[in-house]
Order: C-alpha cells, then sequence, then structure tokens
C-alpha cells in the first residue's frame, strides 16, 4: 500500500503515534465491546472507552492541529497522521465520536469565542459526550421538515418536541440541538443550539434495535430550557450550519481525531478469505468453489477501489472535481461493508443462524451482528437513496428532486 | 518498494493528459468520427466495410511523441511510465479514437520487458506496433498461440485469448500458422508474434507486409481485427522460446491496465452524456433526470466509473513502482473496467430510451467499442479467477 512521503518530522511524529499507541493499548475488557461506539450502554464500557480517549488526547492523538487555546496541541498538519496510526494500530474507537466528528468541526467554524474555550476541552477528554439531535419521527431523510419548537422567551429558548436515533443519548451530557424557529419558513426557520441534557424537561428513552443493541434512544423535550447564549451562528442560519455538521458526518470535512473503528476494510476482506479458506462443504473448502471466490474477489476489488478513490481524491487533475469522489466514500463503503457480511453468512451456511452469545458461533456471532449493523451504515446520516440524490444534483447537476 | 501517494501523476503527466484531450477535442469531435463511421450497416445486406484510418492524425499524434512515449530515453523514446501511458490512453478511449497507439504502446511495454531495443528503436522511428500473442481459443492464457516456428502469433483461433493459445508454431526462423483477435491489423507496420517452438513459447517481430491479414468483421466500429496468417515468414527473435513467458506474463500487467484506462475514458463519456441527455430529454412535464429511477442509474454509473479509474492508476503505478503488487493490482483494474464497460454501456442504451439503440445515437458507437473492449485481455470473471490463484 502507498505510504505518503512525509517530512522528516512528520516521520517522527508518526513514529512515535505507532510506538505510543503499540506500548498504550488497553487490555480486553471484561464483556467485549459492541462493534460500534453507538452500541456502547454499559457503565463499565463508558468507564473504560472515556478513559482511553482521554489517555490518547493526552498524548496528542486527538486535536491535534486545534489551538491551545482552546484545548488543542497546536500542531499543523499532524492530524491525519494521528487519525491514520490511531487506524491501523487496531486499538478501541473513540467513544465521544459525534463531539469529535461533529461537535468541534462545527463549533470551529460556527462558535463563539466563548462557546469554543467551554465546549471543546471536555470534547477532547471525553469529560462530556456529546449526542446529535437532528432527526424527528416525521423527519428522518426529509430533515428539514422536522417540527421541535424553539420560542424565545426572555433570553431563554424553550424548547418542545422529540427526537429520534438518537446514538449515546443515555450517556450524553449535551445535544446538537435543530430546532424551528419559524413555522412560516422552511430552511431558514430553523436555528442550530446547543442543549443540556441534565435538566427537567428532558426524557431519554432507549430504542431497541433488530441486533437486540439498545444504543439508539427517543429524547423527549418539554418545555426545555436553552439560554441564548448556547444558540450557534444567527437565528434561522440552523439548516446551513447543519450543513456542515453533516458534511463531517458523510466524512468529507476536517477531523480532530480519528473515529477510530476496530477494523479497516481490507482486514474485514481477509477474514472473509479465511472463513471461506476453513469452512468445508462438500467436502471442499467453499474458496476452491469459483462461484464464491468470484463474489469474494469483486469485493476485494471494490474494497481496494474505494481506498484508491480517497487517494485520488487529493489529485486535482484526476478527481473529476473536489467533492465527487468524497461524497461517495460512505455511500460505496456502507453498501460494499453489507455485501461483504452477507457473503460471510453466506459461506457459514447453517452455522450463520447461530448468534451472539451461542458457544458454537463462528466468531462469537459477529458476523450476524455485523451484517444487521451495516443498516446503520446505509440509513444513517442520509440514506443510501438521499445520497444518490446530492450525489446527482451536486456533481452531476441533475435536476433537484426537492 | 511502496508507491507515491500520488501515483507519480506529476505535473509533466498532467500536461501532457490535458494536450491529449484538447487535441483530441480538436482534431476528432464526435462529429467527425461518425462521419468517418458513415452510414448504417445492415447484418444481412451490408457492403464489406473498411477499416478507417486517419493516416494525417496519427502522423500528427507520432510528431507530438505519444508513439514513444514509454520507450527508454536510452532508445531514443521519452521513457515516461505506465502512468503516463494510462492517462494518454484514457483520452483515447474517451474519444473512442481508431488510431494504432493502444497497441503501440502496449507493444512497448512488452518489448521493454524482453529488452528489445532494436524493436524499440523502430517505433522512434514511426512504426507502429501490434501485439499478436494469442491463439484461436481466446483463452489469453499466455501459451496459447496458434504460431509454431515455423510459426504462430499471439492469439491462436480459439478466441480464449490466453497467451498460451498462439496457433502459431517456429521453424527456424520462419512462423507458421495463425494469429487470432490481433487488434488495429490494419493500421500496424509490425506485429510481435508468439509463436511455439519444442523450446517453448518466443516472440517474433514480423512486418505486417509480410504477413496475410485477413480482417474479421467486429462489432466494434472504433477498430479493427484480423486474424494474421503466416507461412514461412521470416521473422525477427525478440525473445528466446523458454524466455518470452516470463516476459509476456510481467507486460501483461501494463498491457491490461492499458485497456482498462480505455474503458475507463470511455465509460467517463458514456456518464456525461447520458446525464446531459437526461437534462434536456423531457416527459411528464419534466426533464427525466429528474427522476429516481433515471437518476440513481446514472448516479451508479459515476460510481462504477470511478472505482474503474482509481484503479487504473494505482495499477499503473503498482507497475511503476511495486512490482510484486503489479499482476494484482492489473487484474483488479481490467475486471473492475469490464464490469463497468458493460454496467455503463447498458444505462447508456437503455436510459436513452428508443433512440438510445438507434445507429443514429452516439451511444452505440461507445456501446459497441466497450463491448470489444469488455472481453479483450479478459473479462471481469476471468482476471477475478486470477486474483483467486495469487491469494
Amino acid at each position: 500500500m502507498a505510504e505518503q512521503q512525509l517530512s522528516a518530522d512528520k516521520i517522527e511524529f508518526q513514529e512515535y503515534c505507532r510506538n505510543w499507541l503499540e506500548v498504550n493499548r488497553p487490555p480486553p475488557t471484561k464483556i467485549p465491546l459492541p462493534q460500534a461506539a453507538y452500541e456502547v450502554t454499559s457503565e463499565d464500557h463508558r468507564a473504560y472507552l472515556c478513559d482511553w480517549q482521554n489517555r490518547c488526547y493526552e498524548a496528542g492523538l486527538i486535536a491535534t492541529d486545534v489551538e491551545k487555546a482552546y484545548g488543542g496541541h497546536g500542531h499543523d498538519g499532524y492530524q491525519a497522521i494521528a487519525s491514520g496510526e490511531v487506524r491501523k494500530a487496531k486499538v478501541p474507537y473513540f467513544i465521544n465520536w459525534i463531539g469529535l466528528g461533529m461537535a468541534a468541526p462545527t463549533l470551529l467554524v460556527h462558535g463563539t469565542e466563548e462557546q469554543k474555550t467551554r465546549f471543546l476541552p471536555p470534547i477532547f477528554t471525553a469529560e462530556e459526550i456529546w449526542c446529535q439531535g437532528f432527526s424527528e419521527p416525521g423527519a428522518g431523510s426529509d430533515l428539514v421538515s422536522l417540527q421541535t419548537s424553539a420560542v424565545k422567551d426572555g433570553d431563554n429558548w424553550i424548547i418542545n418536541g422529540s427526537k429520534v436515533w438518537t446514538s449515546l443519548g443515555a450517556l450524553s451530557s449535551w445535544m446538537l440541538l435543530l430546532a424551528r424557529n419559524d413555522k412560516d419558513d422552511k430552511y431558514n426557520g430553523i436555528t442550530y443550539f446547543l442543549a443540556e441534557m441534565d435538566q427537567p424537561g428532558v426524557t431519554v428513552k432507549p430504542i431497541h434495535k433488530m441486533t437486540g443493541e439498545a444504543g439508539f434512544n427517543e429524547v423527549f423535550l418539554e418545555d426545555v430550557v436553552v439560554p441564548d447564549h448556547l444558540r450557534v451562528d444567527e437565528v434561522g442560519a440552523g439548516w446551513k450550519v447543519a450543513m456542515s455538521t453533516l458534511t463531517s458526518e458523510r466524512g468529507a470535512s476536517m477531523g480532530v481525531g480519528a473515529v477510530a473503528s476496530s477494523e479497516s476494510p481490507l482486514s474485514a476482506i481477509h477474514q472473509v478469505i479465511q472463513l471461506a479458506k476453513d469452512t468445508k462443504r462438500n467436502g471442499k473448502s467453499v474458496w476452491d468453489d469459483p462461484i464464491w471466490q468470484d463474489k469474494i474477489v469483486k469485493l476485494y476489488e471494490r474494497t481496494e477501489a474505494i481506498m484508491q478513490n480517497s487517494r485520488r481524491s487529493r489529485i486535482k487533475d484526476l478527481n473529476g472535481g473536489a467533492m465527487r469522489l468524497p461524497l461517495q466514500g460512505k455511500l460505496v463503503g456502507s453498501e460494499i461493508g453489507q455485501e461483504l457480511n452477507e457473503v460471510a453468512l453466506g459461506i457459514m451456511g447453517a452455522r450463520s443462524s447461530l448468534y451472539v452469545g451461542d458457544e458454537n458461533a463462528v466468531d462469537d456471532g459477529k458476523w450476524a451482528l455485523g451484517y444487521m449493523n451495516t443498516y446503520t451504515g446505509t440509513i444513517s446520516g442520509g440514506s443510501s437513496e438521499i445520497q444518490r440524490n446530492i450525489l446527482g444534483e451536486r456533481v452531476l447537476g441533475l435536476p433537484k428532486t426537492k | 518498494m511502496t508507491q507515491p501517494r500520488d501515483f507519480g501523476f506529476d505535473e509533466e503527466t498532467s500536461m501532457l493528459k490535458d494536450a491529449v484531450k484538447r487535441f483530441l477535442d480538436e482534431k476528432l469531435p464526435l462529429l467527425a468520427l461518425r462521419k468517418h463511421l458513415a452510414g448504417s450497416e445492415d447484418p444481412y445486406h451490408g457492403e464489406e466495410r473498411e477499416p478507417w484510418f486517419d493516416r494525417v492524425l496519427w502522423q500528427e499524434m507520432m510528431e507530438l511523441g505519444w508513439h514513444l512515449l514509454a520507450v527508454p530515453e536510452a532508445n531514443g523514446g521519452i521513457g515516461m511510465g505506465l502512468v503516463a501511458a494510462a492517462a494518454i490512453q484514457e483520452e483515447i478511449g474517451r474519444a473512442a479514437c481508431p488510431c494504432p497507439l493502444t497497441n503501440t504502446l502496449q507493444s512497448t511495454f512488452l518489448l521493454r520487458e524482453a529488452n528489445a531495443t532494436t524493436c524499440l528503436e523502430k517505433i522512434v522511428a514511426g512504426e507502429s506496433m501490434g501485439l499478436a500473442l494469442f491463439g484461436e481459443d481466446g483463452s489469453l492464457e499466455v501459451d496459447s498461440t496458434d504460431v509454431t516456428v515455423t510459426g504462430k502469433t499471439l492469439f491462436g483461433e480459439d478466441g480464449s485469448l490466453e497467451v498460451d493459445s498462439t496457433d502459431v508454431t517456429v521453424t527456424g526462423k520462419t512462423l507458421s500458422g495463425t494469429s487470432w483477435y490481433v487488434q488495429d491489423a490494419s493500421k500496424m507496420d509490425n506485429f510481435i508474434v508468439a509463436a511455439k517452438s519444442a523450446a517453448g513459447i518466443g516472440l517474433y517481430c514480423v512486418p505486417a507486409s509480410a504477413a496475410e491479414i485477413r480482417c474479421d468483421k467486429i462489432v466494434d466500429l472504433t477498430r479493427d481485427q484480423a486474424r494474421i496468417v503466416l507461412s514461412d515468414t521470416p521473422a525477427e527473435v525478440v525473445s528466446a522460446p523458454g524466455k518470452a513467458e516470463a516476459v509476456i506474463a510481467k507486460a501483461l500487467s501494463a498491457i491490461y491496465t492499458l485497456i482498462a484506462a480505455d474503458i475507463a475514458g470511455a465509460a467517463e463519456w458514456q456518464l456525461q452524456t447520458t446525464t446531459e441527455y437526461a437534462k434536456v430529454r423531457t416527459q411528464f412535464d419534466r426533464p427525466i433526470g429528474f427522476f429516481q429511477a433515471v437518476k440513481h442509474p446514472i448516479v451508479n454509473m459515476m460510481i462504477a466509473t470511478d472505482e474503474t479509474r482509481s484503479l487504473v492508476y494505482n495499477a499503473a503505478c503498482a507497475y511503476d513502482h511495486e512490482p510484486e503488487t503489479a499482476a494484482r493490482y492489473a487484474h483488479f483494474a481490467k475486471s473492475s473496467a469490464s464490469d463497468t464497460a458493460s454496467f455503463c454501456s447498458n444505462r447508456s442504451t437503455q436510459l436513452h430510451g428508443g433512440i438510445g439503440f438507434t445507429w443514429e445515437a452516439d451511444v452505440q458507437v461507445y456501446h459497441k467499442r466497450q463491448m470489444h473492449s469488455q472481453f479483450l485481455f479478459g473479462d471481469g470473471s476471468w482476471h477475478r479467477q486470477k486474483v483467486a490463484q495469487l491469494l
């Protein structure tokens, strides 16, 4: 695989990150961690992951390029190196992924001095976990139709409504909240707030997913008070600010820390190849069947293509426009991931029925669990259908569906 | 060894690619190409079609030095690598340009692997060079030649396109037999022929004037194809029997990558053309691109094209800088390209509706070039089997 050609200072920093992660890798938890940070619900896991994120922050792997005044480490151009090493090291994920991936980038662009000084440091240390209050029961893909209301009352806003699919809702101190201040102006009637979760009127109720996991929540807001100084940007500018947050979620924008996933896409491919080699059917390994070879190698090829897309996206004369490749990343990655997990189930045949907790389950049942969880990727953060609209309209200039 | 992060796509390569694009836009706009490819062709009553080849245009391309782009400087060439060659080839594909450049570039890499100085210098002198590697079975395997010494060329009759499919054999220093699926044969000055003898597969250079070229009737209007028939034809040794298989095996990574680059360029044309049509064609009082049943498949064409394009540059860069991964990445590039050729062609015709499958529609020209390219040098499944064998 290609290596970036780095200056001597950066190579030194890269080696530092690599060594630090190797030496400080935490021991595994007693009960295995969920596959993704948004499924964390237990207090033991929370404490373990907050401690891990804080140590990574103190080691300089998080907020690497953020100004010191906001709790960062004040470097320039080092975050990508740190994030790359975190991804490669197969260490536990960062629990405050919404804080790092959405709240911090949004505040850095749109926040006031006071908001940045107050909120950024505890995002980095994981002292304060963040959740996102965008989607509502009636506003999913069509987010702009959200109805939660914000009514000005002196120096405060009074919020009423409900949010849904709120990952980490039960563990969060703060929420990125979109609420409607003007019912008559669809796009310019939304305002962006920072809402404290531990206050009267906020009720968090877990949602059990098809996997049985309960990381998602419904959040009910009844006469919740948000002081005006916790408004982000202008009244009515919420949609514009939200779009910049969603850009971060879709992986196109600046980062303040890797949203570390424990598995690289290529490592998943190699696991599936191994699974096919180890699984016998009709006296032969599944891998020896050219039909399965074809399916698996096609996914390998496409996974390689995604990695090469991100490499090509940085080359101006080869990328077909700045947003063309970055906007494909989440869509294609999530669909390939889904197919790969399904192929793994097919390789196992009837054994794919054995789920997490069954002593005979292959790899502790992670393929069935993983397959079901891939729908998080294809639905959340703008479903695959919405992503195709965005690509068709913004990149190819096709007429807008809405 | 590691690849440079930027694929080695430097400023010089970028300027070259841009110059090729501007040249082809000016000299061979689609309207001109359509005029050269002339009127419709009824397969039941049609007359023999002479393959169209603009020698003046080819002369101008050679004056710009494209033909000797990848010939080493020591042999009088420009000495650029496969990334630059792929960049040019992508533009040739986008313009669906009929010319001997593709084969001459592919041959250059084969001759480089064989260290065949004399033949490389022929390219520098302006002689085009075609590949005649395979036998009739089309298996595309290295030993498919049907030519023997006395003689066979690269592909044999079987259409398998395997390198061992050649039907040409060697007797002493002359070649006899037929080499199959030779691309753009009517435009070539020379052929590099794979031929079998007791000592194994060898590579030989035969001047086109010494071979009997029997043109095939093919689907693709933008290329031509022939069997070349040799009988006791004198030939110059390019790579000795027994050594050539390894030479061909290495060069195939470059050959696959170049045809994949051609497909990527043509697929981008299909994407852009279909997108424009969806913006202007109105039904139910709206441009059809408004409807998600049209919009989403067009986005899928973009996704397929981009995957192929990224894999092409990765494969080209691996060939230039990371030989140990070159074979796998070249198979990925052509596997992806073949599937993209199929998908983008299918959607481009379908989304143009009734007009899309008429002779008048421009999409048919690219559709048929892509149908040809899809199977040329192996389709997706064939290349995926090759990758599986490496894992």
